[in-house]
Formats: structure tokens, C-alpha cells, sequence
């Protein structure tokens, strides 16, 4: 069963190109975000296996690789196998028992440098449930998500759209031709507190203020006619008040 | 841009009044103080009217006790950690001098007041010994032995008088400091198992004066085996050669020590047991006594004397668990503690020099199933007015208690040391009370069922008359407290019978499980502990999961509690299932879980009883349930492809998920692995079960619906770089979906490091970091939406949300420290959150968390200001008013539990550490509770006033109309 399928049906079926990896940072305010690491890929594969089995044994055979072109732009491909006969059959079994379809990716490293150390030390697994796989007409999106240097640490599979309605299909023919949209997200740097954006507005603001000239006078500069007024007031009133006091302490 | 500004002071105003208003303290806030497991205590026997008890503890307190109540006089904490341990307390006269961090610093402290007369820095070098040294009856200086060399230093100054080396330090171990007042200081220590190095040192200028060795083949170490008795004569005792050993420190001509067989004495230490020898010396400047104790098995003492070099045996104390030496005056008595029954022992003073009996002496200790063997005895002796010895004992037991008692058997006061390290808790509703509980029986399902018509009548006309008799009796009792005067009337003293559920469920029930694993049931109102529990046999490191399988909410089956205590060593687990309420141990059987228990889970699948399932998943990835019902069995089969499970393996930096399969078992569906040469895992947090979510989404400005990812599997994991250097260290964050191991978020701090706190709550995630390179704390939120239109509204499933949300993230400056984080939490969600700050001073920061959303604008418009949002500024204000906990610091605090109450407005809080403090606080204010100050009698009168206007006014109008249709 492991054994790979007829590759004379090898077709290099489909091959989205959707790098996410400049653009994965979400930071509100169009921050600096993600500037992820500085790698290039020169061209190297990285197999991507699939297993989808009645007794929901994992039994993994070979469902494409990954292509990963260099350069500037660097870019990831999606080659990958049309799904036989035999294997559509299987796929709707598996999902008429809500059985699981599963993939996995060594753990390598997408540094083009760091192919050379490459160590095959495991796979990560991920998983979508069969029947939506195929109420999705096979279509799903893979993401590889690598760790600040570049190594993969998760794979992820989602399919388009998610939900198992129970629908019966009955189009044979689109279960044959993955739709795959690929992605590579690196992690996003986080942003720090913003502190000269924060100064330079306050600066601003400040010069706006000093611009005016009415804002600029001082308190008395202001008021000094109100305050001597009210001094005058008040001197007035305690000497009027104050000799009968004065007698009456003197007596 | 201004205007910016006048919002945010604006906005910033609506919080301000927060803070408890001055005859608000201690309304409804409590604290407890704690020291720690006691290591040394000394009586201040400087006078007798004197109640001062010194304490120092394990974690590094230095503290005063009141010995009449059990109050702290004053209290000193030191460092945590090494740095701060205490190594020695002496006491003379009015002074305390401790030495500190393995002989970093001595130091001088006033008893009174807890003063700091003096401290002085020693020369480095671990710590050894230290002794008072006297100088012809007066205690003059204190001696301080290093591994390598001894200092003399002034007991009124600190100063040092002279520090010399020790002569072959690298050969001998020096152990010991010995001086009764001759003007010499004798140094001892040992060559293990070849010989005893005697060093006499002169007090004057530190000159030896003399230094021998002597032959003891047989000894490995001198602390646990040898005392001095009786004018500088070395006593020792070897299980092996069941022997005494003596020899005279002073004299010149012995070379040998001389062996007393233990048999001659007739005595036998018990095979394995390392006998110990307890001597005392009540003044430092004169020799000790020549009486002294032997401990032959953990149960057996016996007090000798050694008179004219032979040693006679006074009297035999078998069986006695402790004993201890107690001088006052010219008097020395020993207190021993022997065993009088199963449930008792008998505390009994005998004379020192003679062994005889002291007549009523006796003070019975009753022996707590729920306190822990007693394992030390200090007494503090004091002399009557007819010139006899009297006397009061402290007990410290294995779990750390503290009990004073007095003759015959009072205790005085019990000081739960164990509290002081408390591991985890939680807060249990409580129970309602006899009349509550009556009608729901009434009306509970099985009576419809079972009873006709007429006896559903009766009984509910017999709940109606219990109603009505519990109404008159609390009419009565209101009557009764009316008449007397107001002083004497009590506060209701809560007990655990009187105990029930309050209007609006603002009382409960904390249970706190402690290090030392002692479980307790703390009263929220008033801080009173209603039940304690002492788990046995458990080990020093051991983890703890508290969880609640069964609330208060299902009468009459009572609520049950699970503790999962599993061993960090070997991880075996073992569980203890409880009531919360009685904290009386369930009889209901628990699974053997003879495998290491890697992860568990609560799940909301209930027996007939009500009580939520337990699964508990070993390291070969079985699961067991419990309770294990067939009912449950049938459900776990009929749900079990949806229920899911992750584990983290922070060694491997793997995180995994499982899929339970009908038989129990469980598969591997997805795996994430973080490579550990680059960063760690520090800790994975999910978010609370008990979170409600008001409201699925924010309006903006604009009047759109930006709508909440709210996904209950999420789980943040937070990893810190191995490379420490500060331009390459991060923080990483991975928000992970723990159902289908989906990476929903990642993000790395860069030039970052830990310690991380951090909070998971509803959409978003908060954590603290320590920014490297400005060297400050910085708090960064992350928020997480789906956008303006939900995926499914009517549910949320992990496998069913392809699109991944959108991540909103902001930092801020966070001017201090912090020590724990954690989120208010209120019974539906409605009021807003705030985040509780516990700061290393002690206080507690209720920092709203308006201020910590990552949608505030760098540049005001109106619709941000539609949104009430506060313009960014890159420093989080700190302001005294949100301090919860005004002046009561909680020390050292570790943790903060929060908790809903009945009233929407308000959540408990309970902050632990050292200390433990319970407060409230109403994030949104008490918008759901009339003030205290609210005029009753204003509104009452207003309201009457009117009513009796339109009365009066409407028959003025009729008789106006009367008169007019007269006319």
C-alpha cells in the first residue's frame, strides 16, 4: 500500500504560488512587521506525504513535494499526483466513516545553507477530516510554519470551504485534481513600544501650542486686571471691617 | 491633536474611583501574614514579663512573634534564595544577631521594635558555625566559623576584633565552636574517620594557643554525633561501637578519647538509627551542664549526668517523642514529650540535675489527625511567684504548624505555617442552607415523578410553614441583637455548620492546597479556616491540579472536589477526592493509576450524580476515566471521536494532539515540534473553563461589527531563545489551536527574555517580557478577529474555520516590576476586564485593560473617538488609586486566583505568597449595587411625600369640583 502510486500519472498538476512570507504580519498601523529572515532558497524539494485509510491506521504514501525556487523572489510550488481511482474510492470510504486524512513533512530546514545539515529527525503531522476534503472538491490550503531560523516546526491543512455537510457527491471527476494553495509563514516580529512616533507627536503639539500667541501669555499676563481687581476689593473690605474689630480687642 | 489628549483624560477619569474609600478598609478585604516553616525559635527569657518569640523560617523571615496571641510583632524579609537564608539566630539579652546568606552578613537586630542596630559584610566563605563568646560571665562577642577561618566579632558594634585562618583547612572540616567564658575559643573539627582536629584560639588577639588532634577512627561527622557537656568535656556517640566517647578539650595529656560501652549503662541504640545527643549550655559564658540527653530510637531518651568522669543515668524516658532543655533563672528543666494514648501526648517537666518530676507539669497535646506529627519542641520556661518553674511549650509539627499550648492542655494560639506556601486554589460556591435546600428537594424531578397530587400538597405546605418558621426565627434573633447593646453584639461567627450561600454568592469557599500538602477550607468573608486536611506521605516536589468535578449546584449530591498530586521525580500520580465544603476525604473508590499521568482533562460529560468526568492520560497514551461509571463509559464511547487532547514535551519542545478512539485508546492526528536548540517551552496556557464571553464582537467607530475570534481550543505557547545574549534573545509566542494543531499566530519578541508572564482570555493574549536592550518590563497585547463578518455564527469549530484571524498586536512600557499577571473574571462576561498586576512590592495593580488593546490610534479621528479608544501612549500609566490593595502588601506574591461572584459587577479576588489577601474588585464599578452611602431616608420620604400629595391634592380637586357644580 505505501508503495508510491503509477508515476507515469505524475502530472504536475497544480501549482499555486502564494508566498506569504513578506507579507504574514497583521500589525495593526502598517507597522514594521515580519521582516522574517534573510534566506534564499535555491531550488530543493521537500516531499509531502498523505495517508487516508478506513481503519484510520496511518499507512503515509507520497502526495507531491514542495518545490522551493531561489532568487529574489523566492517562491514555493506544489508538484503533486493526481489521485487514482483506487484512491478516490478509499477517500470516500474514509469519509463516509468521518475518517481523517492526514499529511506530513519531515522536519527540515528551508535555509538553503542549512541543507547540507539537514537531519531527518521525524515528521509533523497534521490532519483535516476526510469528508470535507471531499465536499471541498479537494480543495485546501498547506501552510508551513518555520521558527525564526528558518527550520519547519508545523504544517497545517485547512480545506475550502471547512464544513462536512453530509452531502452526497456524486461529480466523480473532481475528486482526481488537488486544488492547492501553499504557503510558508515565518513568525512575525512583534512590535516594541513606539516611543519616538509618541515624542515626535508631542513635539508637534507643542509647537502648535507655542505658534499661538494667546496660549503662550502667563496666567497673570492674563488675568492681572481680574486679580488686582479682586486684591483692591478685598483691602478695601478689611479695612472697612477691621477698626470696630480693633476696639472692641482694645477695650 | 489636543483634544487627543482631553479624551484621554477623559476616558482615563471614568476609572479613577476605583480605589476603597477610607471606611471601606477591611470591610470586605482580609489579609494573613506568614513567616514559613520555623527553623529557629528562640523564648526572649531576658525578662520575665517578656512576650517576644524570635522566629527565623526557611524562607528567609526573620520575624517577632506576640508568644500570648500569635501575632507578628514585626517581621523582616530577606532575598529569596540563597542569598537571603538564614544560618544561625543568637539571642542575648535584647539582641538578636543572625547570620545570613551562607555567612554573607551578620547582623544585630532590636528585639522591641525589630531595629537594625548593626550589620557588617564578612569576608567570604561558607558558612560553618556561629557562637556568643563570653568573657567572665558577660557575653561580650559573637563568633562566626567560616570554612576556612574564624572571626571574632564585638556583640554592641559589629566590629571585627580579629579573623584568622584555620590551620589545615583543606584536610579538616571544621564543624564546631565551643567557649564557656575562660578566655578561650575552641574550634572543632574532623578528619572523617581518622581523627578530631582541637583548635584553642585566645579571645584577646586570636592567637592559638594550643591545637591537638586526637584518633577517631570512627566518626564521620561531629554536628550530628558529639556535644560538649560539662566544663569543655567532648561527648560523642557511635551506633556502631554502641559507645559513649569523652575527652577533656583542655587537657594535655590525654591523647585518646575514652570509650564508655553503652552496655555498661545498659543501653542499646536501635540498629540503624544515628543516636542524638542533646546538651545545654543556658549561659554563654559559663560551661554547659553535665546533664544531657541521649536518644537511643525515634521513641526512646534517656537523660544522663556525667559526674567525676562517669556517666550515670538519671532517669530513662521510654517511650517520649521530644524532648527539650528550658532554662529560667538558675533553674534548668527538661520538657519531655512522651505518648499517653492514640489521640494524645503528655507534655512533663523533670528537673535537670535530679530527673525528678516536676509536680503538675502536665500538659496534654492532642494529636490532630489534620495537623501532622508534632517534630519539635521549644519551651519557654518561667519562674512563679512561689519560686517554682512554670512553663509554656510551642509545638511545630510536620506540616509546619505551630501550636502553643499551656498547662493543662490549652492551646493558647496555632499559626498554619503551612499557608505560607500555598501551591493552588479555588473557590467553591457554598451549599445552601437547610429551608433552600428543602424546596429544591420539593420540586426536584424524582418527587414529580414518585408522589401523587395530595402529598405534593402537603409537602408543599410543610416547606411553607418551614419557610415561615425560619422567617420568624430570624425576625426573632433581629428582635433579640436590637435590644442588647450594640458592643456586644457579635459578628456572626461563621462556623462550618452555620455555613450557606449569601444573597448574592459574594461568599465561598477557598480551598488552598499547600507545598507541604496540607489542604484548606478558608471562609472568603472572613479569612477563617473552617477545615484542614493533612495529606501524608507526600513528597517535597510534588505538583498539584486541583479540580472541581462536582459545584455546590447539584443537591443534595454534594460538591467533590479532585486533587491530582503527581510526583516531579517519577511522575506517579495519585488522587484525593474530597468535599470541598468539609474537606472530609470522598469515600468513592479511585482508579490506580499505576503509570505516570502526562495530562488531564475535565470534560463536561456528567454521571447521574453530576459529577464531570475525569480523564487522565499516562505516558502510553492511555486514558482513564473517573469516575468510570458504565454510563460514562457508554457517553465517553458515543462522543469520543470529539474529544481531542494535546500534550507538551518541553524537553523535546514537541507539542502533540491525540483523538480519543472508542475503546479508550487514543491516535496521534498532529504533531508541532519547536527545535530546542534554538528556544524552549516555558509554559502553555489554554483559557479558563469557567470564561463567559458577552459579547461576540466590537462596534467601531463607523457602526460596523468587528467580530471576536473567540476559538475555546486556542493555546498560547510561550518559548524563550536558548542563546542568552541580549541583541539575539527572544521571546517567542505561538497560539496554536489544541484540536487540530493548526499554528493560528506567531510572533517573536526580539531582544526579549523571560521571566514571561502572560494571560489567555477571551480573543486576546497578554504578556509581560523583559525588554534586554532598554532593560525595562514591557506588557504586549495580542487581539485576534475573525473581521466584520463571522464564519459561523451559531458555533465554533476548530475544523471548521479555514480562514485564520486577523492579529492585532501592540507593547507598551510597563514601568515595574512584576511578579504574577492574571484577568478579573465575572459571572457573565458583561463587565469590562482588568488585568491584575502583582508587583514585587507587594501591591496589586488593577490595570484596566482598555488601556492594553492594540486598536488604540497613534492619531485621534473621530470615529476612534466614537470608540471611546484611548489615544497610544507608549508608557502604561501606574496610579495609586488602582492599587487594590491600599497599604496591606502582600508579600512575595506568587499567584492571584479570581474568581465570579452573583453579581455581575464584581469579581473575588485572592492574592498568595507569603501572605494571603482576599479583596473585591468591580472593574465596571458597582453598577449593579447601591452605594453604602445611599440615602434610603431622603428617597423614602421623597416617595411618601409625593403619595401623599396626590392624596391631599386629589381631594381638594373633588371637593374644588363639588363646590364648582354647586355654583
Amino acid at each position: 500500500m505505501a508503495t508510491i502510486r503509477d508515476l507515469s500519472v505524475i502530472l504536475t498538476v497544480l501549482s499555486t504560488i502564494t508566498l506569504l512570507w513578506p507579507e504574514s504580519g497583521e500589525c495593526n498601523n502598517g507597522r514594521r512587521s515580519g521582516d522574517g529572515i534573510d534566506t534564499d532558497f535555491s531550488g530543493f524539494s521537500v516531499p509531502i506525504e498523505h495517508s487516508f485509510e478506513v481503519d484510520d491506521v496511518p499507512r503515509f504514501r507520497l502526495r507531491g513535494a514542495i518545490q522551493f525556487r531561489g532568487g529574489r523572489e523566492s517562491s514555493v510550488y506544489l508538484a503533486q499526483n493526481q489521485l487514482s481511482e483506487k484512491d478516490r474510492n478509499t477517500l470516500k470510504d474514509v469519509a463516509a466513516v468521518d475518517g481523517l486524512y492526514r499529511i506530513r513533512v519531515p522536519r527540515v530546514s528551508l535555509q538553503a545553507d542549512r541543507q547540507s545539515e539537514r537531519q531527518h529527525d521525524g515528521h509533523l503531522t497534521a490532519f483535516v477530516r476526510a469528508c470535507s476534503l471531499v465536499e471541498s472538491h479537494l480543495s485546501d490550503v498547506i501552510t508551513l510554519h518555520t521558527d525564526v531560523s528558518g527550520y519547519v516546526i508545523g504544517v497545517s491543512i485547512v480545506t475550502i470551504p471547512g464544513s462536512c455537510r453530509g452531502i452526497e457527491d456524486e461529480d466523480e471527476v473532481d475528486l482526481e485534481v488537488f486544488n492547492t494553495t501553499i504557503g510558508v509563514v515565518a513568525p512575525v516580529t512583534a512590535p516594541v513600544p513606539e516611543t519616538a512616533p509618541y515624542i515626535e507627536r508631542m513635539e508637534q503639539e507643542m509647537e502648535k501650542k507655542g505658534k499661538n500667541p494667546q496660549e503662550q501669555k502667563s496666567f497673570f499676563a492674563k488675568y492681572w486686571y481680574l486679580i488686582l481687581g479682586g486684591a483692591v476689593f478685598l483691602m478695601a473690605t478689611n479695612s472697612a471691617q477691621t477698626p470696630p474689630g480693633g476696639d472692641r480687642e482694645q477695650s | 491633536a489636543w483634544l487627543g489628549v482631553r479624551l484621554a483624560i477623559s476616558v482615563s477619569l471614568l476609572f479613577t474611583a476605583s480605589a476603597v474609600f477610607e471606611d471601606q478598609v477591611g470591610k470586605f478585604d482580609w489579609r494573613q501574614q506568614f513567616i514559613g516553616k520555623v527553623r529557629f525559635a528562640l523564648f526572649d527569657t531576658h525578662s520575665q514579663a517578656s512576650k517576644k518569640l524570635l522566629v527565623a523560617t526557611d524562607k528567609n523571615v526573620f520575624a517577632s512573634l506576640n508568644s500570648r496571641t500569635g501575632d507578628l510583632f514585626w517581621r523582616h524579609l530577606d532575598k529569596t534564595g540563597p542569598e537571603g537564608h538564614l544560618d544561625s539566630l543568637l539571642m542575648y539579652g535584647q539582641d538578636a544577631v543572625v547570620v545570613v546568606g551562607n555567612g554573607r552578613l551578620l547582623r544585630s537586630w532590636e528585639t522591641t521594635v525589630g531595629g537594625l542596630k548593626w550589620e557588617t559584610v564578612l569576608d567570604t566563605g561558607s558558612f560553618k558555625a556561629a557562637a556568643l563568646v563570653g568573657v567572665q560571665d558577660l557575653v561580650k562577642y559573637v563568633a562566626v566559623l567560616k570554612k576556612t577561618a574564624i572571626s571574632l566579632h564585638d556583640l554592641s558594634s559589629g566590629g571585627q576584633i580579629w579573623v584568622e585562618n584555620l590551620p589545615d583547612s583543606d584536610t579538616v572540616q571544621y564543624q564546631t565552636i565551643y567557649s564557656e567564658g575562660n578566655g578561650l575559643v575552641f574550634v572543632l573539627g574532623l578528619v572523617p574517620n581518622s581523627h578530631v582536629v582541637i583548635v584553642e584560639y585566645k579571645i584577646e588577639d586570636g592567637e592559638i594557643m594550643n591545637k591537638k588532634s586526637i584518633q577517631a577512627a570512627w566518626m564521620s561527622s561531629l554536628e550530628s554525633s558529639c556535644a560538649v557537656i560539662s566544663s569543655g568535656i567532648l561527648l560523642c556517640v557511635d551506633q556502631i561501637t554502641q559507645s559513649l566517647y569523652t575527652l577533656p578539650l583542655q587537657s594535655v595529656e590525654q591523647k585518646e578519647m575514652k570509650q564508655i560501652h553503652l552496655q555498661t549503662l545498659d543501653l542499646e541504640v536501635a540498629s540503624g538509627f544515628q543516636p542524638v545527643l542533646t546538651s545545654t549550655q543556658p549561659n554563654p559564658a559559663q560551661p554547659p551542664l553535665a546533664e544531657f540527653f541521649l536518644q537511643l530510637n525515634p521513641d526512646h531518651h534517656i537523660l544522663l549526668q556525667l559526674k567525676d568522669g562517669l556517666i550515670a543515668p538519671l532517669r530513662d524516658f521510654n517511650p517520649s517523642n521530644l524532648v527539650a532543655f528550658a532554662t529560667t533563672g538558675e533553674k534548668t528543666v527538661a520538657a519531655v514529650m512522651s505518648p499517653k494514648n492514640e489521640t494524645a501526648c503528655s507534655i512533663n517537666l523533670f528537673s535537670a540535675d535530679t530527673g525528678r518530676r516536676h509536680l503538675d507539669t502536665t500538659i496534654i497535646y492532642h494529636l490532630d489527625p489534620n495537623v501532622g506529627k508534632p517534630n519539635k519542641l521549644y519551651v519557654h520556661a518561667f519562674l512563679k511567684k512561689d519560686d517554682s518553674v512554670g512553663y509554656r511549650v510551642m509545638v511545630q509539627s510536620e506540616d509546619h504548624t505551630l501550636t502553643f499550648l499551656q498547662q493543662p492542655g490549652r492551646v493558647v494560639w496555632m499559626r498554619e505555617e503551612a499557608l505560607a506556601d500555598v501551591v493552588t486554589m479555588e473557590m467553591v460556591d457554598l451549599p445552601l442552607t437547610g429551608t433552600q435546600a428543602e424546596l429544591e428537594g420539593e420540586f426536584g424531578k424524582k418527587a414529580v415523578v414518585t408522589d401523587g397530587l395530595l402529598p405534593m400538597v402537603l409537602k408543599r405546605l410543610s416547606s411553607q410553614f418551614i419557610l415561615l418558621q425560619a422567617w420568624l426565627a430570624h425576625l426573632w434573633k433581629l428582635f433579640y441583637d436590637a435590644r442588647k447593646p450594640r458592643s456586644s453584639v457579635k459578628n456572626d461567627e461563621v462556623t462550618i455548620e452555620n455555613l450557606s450561600r449569601d444573597e448574592f454568592n459574594l461568599q465561598k469557599m477557598m480551598v488552598m492546597v499547600t507545598a507541604s500538602g496540607k489542604l484548606f477550607g478558608i471562609d472568603s468573608k472572613s479569612g477563617a479556616i473552617l477545615w484542614r486536611h493533612y495529606l501524608e506521605n507526600i513528597q517535597p516536589n510534588s505538583g498539584f491540579k486541583l479540580m472541581v468535578q462536582r459545584s455546590t449546584a447539584h443537591f443534595p449530591h454534594p460538591p467533590q472536589c479532585t486533587l491530582l498530586i503527581k510526583d516531579k521525580d517519577i511522575g506517579l500520580a495519585s488522587l484525593h477526592v474530597f468535599n470541598p465544603i468539609f474537606g472530609k476525604k470522598s469515600h468513592s473508590s479511585v482508579p490506580a493509576l499505576p503509570r505516570p499521568i502526562l495530562q488531564t482533562l475535565l470534560l463536561p460529560i456528567i454521571d447521574q450524580d453530576y459529577a464531570k468526568v475525569l480523564l487522565l492520560i499516562d505516558d502510553q497514551y492511555k486514558v482513564t476515566a473517573f469516575p468510570s461509571t458504565k454510563n460514562i463509559l457508554q457517553q465517553l464511547q458515543d462522543t469520543a471521536s470529539s474529544i481531542y487532547f494535546y500534550l507538551v514535551d518541553s524537553s523535546q519542545g514537541k507539542l502533540s494532539g491525540f483523538r480519543l478512539r472508542k475503546d479508550l485508546s487514543t491516535e496521534l492526528i498532529w504533531e508541532v515540534v519547536i527545535p530546542t536548540e534554538v528556544q524552549k517551552i516555558v509554559a502553555v496556557k489554554g483559557k479558563r473553563g469557567n470564561e463567559h464571553v458577552h459579547s461576540q464582537g466590537r462596534v467601531m467607530g463607523d457602526r460596523s461589527v468587528l467580530y471576536k475570534y473567540l476559538n475555546p481550543n486556542l493555546l498560547a505557547v510561550v518559548t524563550e531563545s536558548t542563546d542568552t545574549h541580549q541583541e539575539r534573545s527572544f521571546v517567542g509566542i505561538f497560539l496554536i489551536d489544541g484540536v487540530t494543531g493548526r499554528i493560528v499566530h506567531e510572533a517573536v519578541q526580539r531582544k526579549a527574555r523571560g521571566p514571561v508572564h502572560f494571560v489567555h482570555s477571551e480573543n486576546w493574549v497578554v504578556y509581560v517580557y523583559w525588554n534586554s536592550k532598554f532593560r525595562r518590563n514591557e506588557f504586549s497585547v495580542l487581539e485576534l478577529f475573525e473581521g466584520a463578518e463571522l464564519y459561523n455564527s451559531t458555533v465554533f469549530s476548530s475544523l471548521d474555520r479555514p480562514r485564520p484571524p486577523q492579529v492585532l498586536q501592540q507593547s507598551y512600557i510597563f514601568p515595574a516590576g512584576i511578579s504574577t499577571l492574571e484577568a478579573t473574571l465575572t459571572e457573565k462576561g458583561i463587565t469590562s476586564r482588568h488585568l491584575l498586576v502583582g508587583l514585587p512590592s507587594g501591591s496589586i495593580l488593577s490595570l484596566p485593560k482598555l488601556f492594553l488593546d492594540p486598536r488604540r490610534p497613534e492619531v485621534v479621528s473621530e470615529q476612534t473617538r466614537e470608540e471611546n479608544l484611548i489615544p497610544y501612549a507608549p508608557e502604561m500609566p501606574i496610579r495609586t488609586e488602582w492599587f487594590i490593595n491600599y497599604n496591606q502588601t502582600v508579600s512575595r506574591v506568587r499567584g492571584i486566583h479570581t474568581a465570579p461572584s452573583g453579581l455581575e459587577s464584581t469579581c473575588l479576588v485572592v492574592a498568595y505568597g507569603l501572605d494571603i489577601y482576599q479583596t473585591r474588585v468591580f472593574p465596571s464599578k458597582q453598577f449593579d449595587v447601591l452605594k453604602d452611602d445611599y440615602d434610603y431616608v431622603l428617597i423614602s420620604s421623597v416617595l411618601f411625600g409625593l403619595f401623599f400629595a396626590t392624596m391631599i391634592s386629589k381631594r381638594l380637586a373633588e371637593v374644588k369640583l363639588l363646590n364648582r357644580a354647586w355654583r
